[in-house]
């Protein structure tokens, strides 16, 4: 892949296919997370897709496991797997559940329950910690997701560890499953939150991939506090008639919306 | 008991560099020595048990064999949800530890009665459920634990619980899932003892002089089938004891091991079982934990054994 704009262009049209093919949900939460993930696995993260365990490797988790349409059709493109594996999504038997699954090569920790991967997380870099190892932890959470506590009893303690190792990306497209998070629980001022509880805040457009690429290479600095980098994006990013609309939390595109979502795509 | 597990961790931590004990701010005055002799494989979480049993799996996932510890209810129920799904699911090697099974801590009140834990945590997969009966059961099971890699819940008392197997001049050496310990050898009937039963089940056996036998079950899952099925040949009526809800606890456990046993045709016919644990109730006032163990039904009676 030649660049990470290239990249999520080819990230968007497989996740369409998949969702499509499979009448799935949550397209609007896997595309508004895409470029983040085209730049980390472009380059940011130290990963080798053929051999995914390597000890020396970053973790990524996904929190919002149910956008796990982008993060497979990433690792599929990126040559974990064969993509064309992901025509079995969704179907009998496949590997490929609708939120993702630690069984798939390339994906560390199952994500279905809210509220989960910032814990483990943590465990993660601590033991990076203890094992004096340089990889990084990196976990992706939505906003919407912030609503959940367990999240903040990581967010109070892994300052308190000095966890400057673990990054912690929110993909803030401002639409939870009922509406919209200002509606539901307004979670601003969130910059101030983090900055509040010790946390190096960083504060983005979460499609810029310069501003993306930039902001992960100066997570790696001498200040110990742990990183947030707060990023602004839209549900359903990349196709117009998808784009900050609730419904694509749930709908998948029928057979004119496909074809129209693709051309979009070009 | 929690003083025989902490400095039995302290002897599997000399020798194995790979175990790390979490606290979520509880185990004052018990943890201390593990935490000084070992303190970078120490961490205190602060009273965040969700976070506690994240941060294990996480440690577990690079090699660590992790220890949570807290009091009854906090380390299962409150994260209940991290066990099933980061715990089990991922079968990592995190051992649950939850100090006051039973109505231990008293008169502290419903919050700190550890009464149905055992019941939900026995459904998950992947997850070993331990309830040992005395001092040097939860040492065997410790030490079995250091080396095991998975996912066990051990649930043990307070402190100052006498030997039984000792007195009974009974020795374990080593421990595997699903041993059934021989306490007392009678006839006709035997008593089933889980957990924090034994004593008080061994006391009642002895003093009155009774003919029964005596069986404790430091593994509520699994229970060794082959051992089992012996002594249900054996006795003609079965007692089973358990501070903890009849609904789903360790006589519920044995009933349905006995019912597929029965349903494969490898019993033919059950002995009488009677179950004795907590019915279905919450106790709301103050005491000792004799005194609530007698106000929840939770006792032998003479007319469930022959002269």
């Amino acid at each position: 892949m030649n660049s990470s704009q290239e990249f999520s262009k080819a990230i968007r049209k497989t996740t369409i296919e998949m969702v499509y093919r499979a009448k799935a949900s949550h397209i609007g939460g896997a595309l508004s997370m895409t470029d983040i993930l085209a730049v980390l696995y472009n380059g940011v993260l130290n990963i080798n897709p053929k051999e995914p365990k390597q000890a020396s490797r970053d973790r990524f988790l996904l929190s919002k496991g149910h956008a796990c349409t982008s993060l497979y059709a990433t690792l599929g493109l990126k040559g974990f797997f064969d993509v064309k594996e992901l025509e079995n999504y969704a179907t009998n038997g496949s590997i490929f559940l609708s939120h993702s699954s630690h069984h798939i090569p390339g994906i560390e920790i199952s994500a279905g329950s809210l509220g989960h991967a910032l814990p483990v997380s943590c465990g993660l870099a601590l033991a990076a910690k203890k094992k004096q190892e340089a990889w990084k932890t990196y976990c992706l959470v939505s906003d919407g997701e912030l609503n959940e506590g367990s999240n903040w009893e990581t967010i109070l303690l892994a300052p308190q560890l000095k966890l400057n190792n673990l990054i912690l990306i929110v993909d803030y497209n401002k639409i939870q499953s009922f509406g919209f998070v200002k509606d539901i629980i307004d979670i601003e001022p969130l910059v101030k939150k983090f900055e509040a509880f010790n946390w190096q805040t960083y504060e983005i457009d979460g499609h810029n991939h310069e501003d993306l690429e930039k902001t992960f290479i100066s997570c790696n600095n001498k200040d110990l506090r742990p990183k947030v980098i707060i990023c602004h994006t839209i549900k359903g990013k990349g196709i117009s008639f998808m784009e900050n609309k609730l419904l694509w939390h749930y709908k998948s595109p029928s057979e004119q919306e496909f074809a129209d979502a693709l051309k979009e795509l070009g | 008991m929690r003083t025989s597990f902490i400095n039995q961790l302290i002897e599997e931590g000399k020798k194995n560099d790979k175990i790390f004990l979490l606290v979520a701010d509880l185990g004052f005055s018990v943890v201390e020595p593990f935490a000084e002799l070992f303190p970078e494989r120490f961490l205190n979480v602060g009273i965040a048990e969700q976070n506690m049993a994240g941060i294990a799996t996480g440690l577990a996932m690079e090699g660590y064999n992790v220890y949570i510890y807290s009091i009854g209810n906090f380390p299962t129920l409150r994260c209940m949800e991290q066990i099933r799904y980061d715990i089990c699911y991922h079968n990592v090697s995190v051992k649950i530890i939850a100090v006051g099974g039973g109505y231990a801590y008293a008169s502290l009140g419903a919050s700190h009665h550890a009464t149905e834990e055992i019941g939900m945590l026995r459904t998950i997969p992947n997850l070993t459920v331990c309830s040992p009966g005395d001092p040097e059961e939860i040492r065997a099971i410790t030490k079995f634990t250091s080396s095991y890699q998975g996912p066990c819940y051990i649930r043990i008392g307070k402190a100052g619980e006498p030997e039984v197997h000792k007195k009974f001049n009974k020795e374990i050496t080593t421990i595997t899932p699903g041993d059934i310990l021989n306490v007392i050898s009678g006839e006709t009937t035997a008593v089933f003892s889980s957990g924090g039963m034994l004593e008080y089940s061994a006391t009642f056996i002895t003093q009155n002089n009774l003919h029964a036998s005596l069986y404790s079950f430091p593994f509520v899952k699994p229970i060794n089938l082959d051992q089992l099925l012996i002594l249900l040949k054996k006795y003609k009526k079965i007692i089973t004891i358990e501070e903890h809800q009849l609904q789903g606890g360790f006589g519920s456990a044995i009933l349905e091991l006995i019912n597929d046993l029965l349903d494969c045709k490898l019993l033919t016919k059950s002995p009488e079982i009677k179950r004795i644990g907590i019915n279905n109730a919450f106790y709301s006032v103050a005491g000792t934990q004799n005194y609530l163990r007698n106000l929840a039904g939770i006792e032998l009676n003479l007319s469930d054994f022959e002269k």
